[in-house]
């Protein structure tokens, strides 16, 4: 009974959704305050059914209805709780009701702070993401019910979730980077809404930019959770594998990256308008992409599961038809955005447009590298595959070039800067920038390396212009502390950001120029060293855990000779499906981590096994950890609230009013 | 022309300059980076250049996986039903990895004929069968779930 309700609550969400769709839009056409109010409400609804239909799919998976077809395909009665609650995203169905249930939670955030707006383009917006829901939620109801049931008879029990997705990654990994992606399509119904009523300025750049900030920075923790669980789970002892899968999401990142920017220059400059809103669609469309090349199974990769053309075929339909319909829009519409084009060759405008220009170009490059295989396929009839360095060739210089840029871009003034302002300012930065990065890998490791030396002092550019620009805003002010209060969120947020690039782009590259590995095979007492560390194979032993059975390993690491950790690497077998997997052993740290997969036993008690010693791996997550705060910080910048403030000051007004006659009353 | 025309037309041609360079870079870069797939029937024709590395996927033969003692040397047959290729590989193999399973192996064949991989994958999901492998079965003429059904999966 409770999956037909939730069914019901889809179909009923679908219906509110084409309300949503028609009738803001209408009133927003006409003028018609009464319509264009409904928007808010008919969110709330949406949200309402929506949510419930999330709610019953994950009470069916917690009590084991197993005559849920998508239940039995994903679950398993000896599945722990934690799995079971979160296996609504293992596979197709439920990973988009999942996406479907982001959606209306954004729309409804939307709907709650957007009294700074006026209710004309609130209700635009909440109209377009209306139309996206309607498609969504016809994609569930059409070709992959959730809640479809196994009738008459249904199994007794689960095939169990795909032994590779039970561990914290796949807890955290999906709904993040769904609500990332998500959070893109709230930026595309702001622009579309801009194209619809006309009005593109500056207001509406800054209506917009907390959106994408937030949006932008949520999905960089999704791409960065995805690759620290590939990292620890797949045990290739890599962070990055250029995976078809994988590239969805960094294209996305790219133009989200772009657009970020590009708002910033619409709402200081007022200009780069129709560019930003091309940036708004094609980072939506990325979006969907990713969805796409997930789900058609048109590409060859680790992750290409539940192929279904049928589906594959809905999901282009949706894409054809929104993407489609916002470049038409785009081309009707756009023409009349015209904004004074005012700046000279060396300028913060100029520098924020190479910004962009690289970072579109090398999200064409991940696309045109991902999509390569399948169009080469389709004329050829040969297979092929993009490898690694394809990527690689590609992105490493554009992104030491974006970095190089990133640094000038916050010193220099908009309009118009001198190239000698930018070397007196930043003269002493490079030459301290090159000195370090030549020092420091010394220092570490002795040892000379042209690419070493390259990360270390772009990340260093980047920290100390920083530094420069911060020393700059507050040279004039009383106190250090009176200057930093001076500086706005939506600054701090920018520097931390561009901090967090540069702390990526040192673990990036040390990891990648400085990672040690070694497979080999231990017998009980052998050892073998690595680095500065020294492994030694203690034993292996029986284990067993609530849905497998497994062997455990001890190994014994020795630093520079002392004892300093025991690491446990597993294989596991799990009961209900069969299938094996290889629990790695981490030791996390800070410098470096130590890392354990293990092989399989090779006679005589000895063992096979991969060592890696991976020096500033963790950089890598930290740096987008700190972007994720960016996004937070600066979206939380007092400007962005202006409006919505003098409302609450009003209202607070009313409140004292009323302690006054409260108070009058009790004197009386 | 006015100065401010000028202008945007040095900044059009500035970013066309910068485009068409990345396209011709992309372009080379793609051209030098293709790995092809080739079926275990492709190879026995000798559709494959010599010296090429390459890609290969079929099915892991039943009984074919010899370990060496000692090393962590692995030798087995990959087989679309049709052709055989025998594989030689060093290292620690995919979980899935096992007889019957379907893989996509990267490596050169050798003088012997035999494949010497330098990387193994198997996928994560066992129902799961990679696009490249189906595609070699079928090109094959063989349907991977017959034979998995009669075991031992031996030719048509």
């Amino acid at each position: 009974m409770l999956p037909e309700l939730g069914h019901f609550a889809l179909i009923l969400a679908l219906c509110l959704c084409m309300l949503l769709g028609v009738l803001p839009l209408v009133g927003a056409a006409k003028g018609d305050l009464r319509f264009m109010n409904l928007a808010r409400p008919l969110v709330a609804g949406i949200f309402v059914f929506i949510c419930l239909a999330y709610v019953l799919l994950t009470y069916s998976f917690a009590v084991d209805d197993f005559s849920v077809s998508y239940v039995q395909q994903h679950s398993n009665s000896l599945l722990p709780l934690r799995y079971k609650l979160t296996a609504v995203w293992g596979g197709h169905e439920g990973s988009f009701l999942l996406w479907t249930f982001m959606l209306s939670g954004w729309m409804l955030t939307v709907a709650f702070y957007s009294r700074s707006m006026p209710i004309e383009f609130v209700a635009r917006v909440l109209a377009v993401l209306g139309l996206l829901c309607v498609g969504y939620l016809l994609f569930l109801l059409a070709t992959s019910n959730p809640f479809d049931r196994t009738v008459p008879l249904p199994p007794a029990d689960g095939a169990d979730l795909n032994s590779a997705l039970q561990d914290f990654g796949f807890i955290v990994h999906p709904p993040t980077l769904y609500m990332g992606y998500v959070g893109f399509s709230v930026v595309f119904a702001f622009a579309m809404a801009a194209l619809l009523s006309g009005r593109l300025d500056a207001a509406w750049a800054r209506w917009c930019r907390p959106w994408a900030n937030v949006a932008w920075g949520i999905l960089t923790l999704g791409i960065a959770l995805g690759s620290w669980w590939a990292y620890y789970e797949l045990g290739w002892g890599g962070w990055w594998a250029w995976d078809p899968v994988e590239n969805p999401p960094l294209i996305t990142w790219l133009f989200g990256t772009a657009l970020i920017h590009s708002l910033a220059v619409t709402e200081k400059r007022g200009i780069f308008k129709s560019w930003t809103v091309m940036l708004a669609i094609l980072a939506f469309a990325g979006s969907l992409l990713g969805t796409f090349i997930t789900r058609s199974g048109l590409l060859t990769s680790v992750h290409a599961f539940a192929t279904d053309p049928e589906r594959g075929i809905f999901i282009l339909g949706i894409l054809t038809l929104s993407i489609g319909g916002s470049l038409l829009l785009y081309a009707i519409r756009a023409p009349l955005l015209r904004g004074r084009f005012g700046f000279g060759i060396l300028s913060r405008e100029m520098l924020l447009l190479v910004n962009n220009l690289i970072l579109v170009v090398a999200a064409a490059s991940v696309f045109l590298g991902t999509l390569f295989p399948m169009v080469y396929q389709a004329i050829t009839d040969d297979l092929i595959s993009i490898g690694p360095p394809y990527f690689n060739a590609i992105f490493v210089p554009l992104m030491s070039l974006l970095v190089l840029v990133l640094a000038i871009g916050p010193i220099s003034r908009w309009k118009k800067t001198s190239g000698m302002y930018l070397v007196k300012q930043l003269g002493l930065v490079a030459i301290a920038s090159v000195i370090l990065g030549v020092l420091l890998p010394l220092l570490l490791t002795f040892e000379f390396s042209l690419s070493a030396t390259l990360a270390v002092a772009l990340a260093v550019w980047i920290v100390l212009a920083a530094m420069k620009d911060v020393h700059n805003k507050i040279a004039n002010k009383k106190t250090i502390a009176a200057g930093l209060r001076s500086l706005t969120f939506s600054y701090y947020g920018m520097q931390l950001a561009h901090l967090g690039v540069a702390v990526i782009v040192i673990g990036a590259a040390l990891t990648t120029i400085y990672s040690q590995e070694k497979s080999v095979l231990l017998g009980p007492g052998e050892r073998t060293s690595l680095g500065a560390y020294e492994f030694e194979f203690i034993g292996a032993e029986a284990i067993s855990g609530q849905n497998f059975r497994g062997v455990e390993v001890t190994i014994q690491v020795y630093h520079d000779g002392e004892f300093f950790k025991e690491l446990h690497p597993e294989r596991r077998l799990y009961i209900a499906s069969g299938t094996p997997s290889t629990e790695m052993a981490i030791d996390a740290g800070f410098l470096r981590d130590l890392f354990v997969t293990l092989g399989e036993e090779r006679g005589n008690d000895a063992w096979s096994m991969t060592i890696y010693v991976k020096p500033f791996v963790r950089w890598v997550w930290l740096g987008a950890l700190m972007m994720l705060f960016a996004g937070f910080i600066s979206a939380a910048d007092r400007r962005y609230r202006r409006v919505a403030k003098v409302e609450s000051t009003s209202s607070y007004m009313q409140e004292g009013d009323k302690n006054n006659s409260a108070l009058v009353g009790e004197a009386n | 022309m006015k100065p401010h025309r000028r202008k945007r037309l040095g900044i059009i041609l500035f970013i066309a300059f910068g485009l068409s360079v990345a396209v011709g870079l992309t372009l080379y870069a793609l051209s030098q980076n293709i790995n092809m797939f080739f079926t275990p029937t492709q190879v026995a024709e000798g559709e494959v250049p010599d010296g090429q590395h390459f890609r290969i996927g079929g099915m892991v033969k039943d009984g074919s996986i010899v370990r060496e003692d000692g090393t962590l040397s692995v030798n087995f047959v990959t087989t679309d039903f049709a052709s055989e290729v025998p594989i030689h590989y060093v290292g620690i193999l995919p979980d899935l990895f096992r007889e019957g399973q379907g893989i996509v192996a990267e490596g050169i064949v050798d003088d012997r004929g035999v494949f010497q991989a330098s990387k193994v994958l198997a996928k994560h999901d066992e129902n799961y069968m990679s696009p490249e492998v189906k595609a070699a079965l079928d090109a094959s003429g063989a349907s991977a779930e017959n034979h998995m059904s009669l075991g031992e999966g031996g030719g048509r």
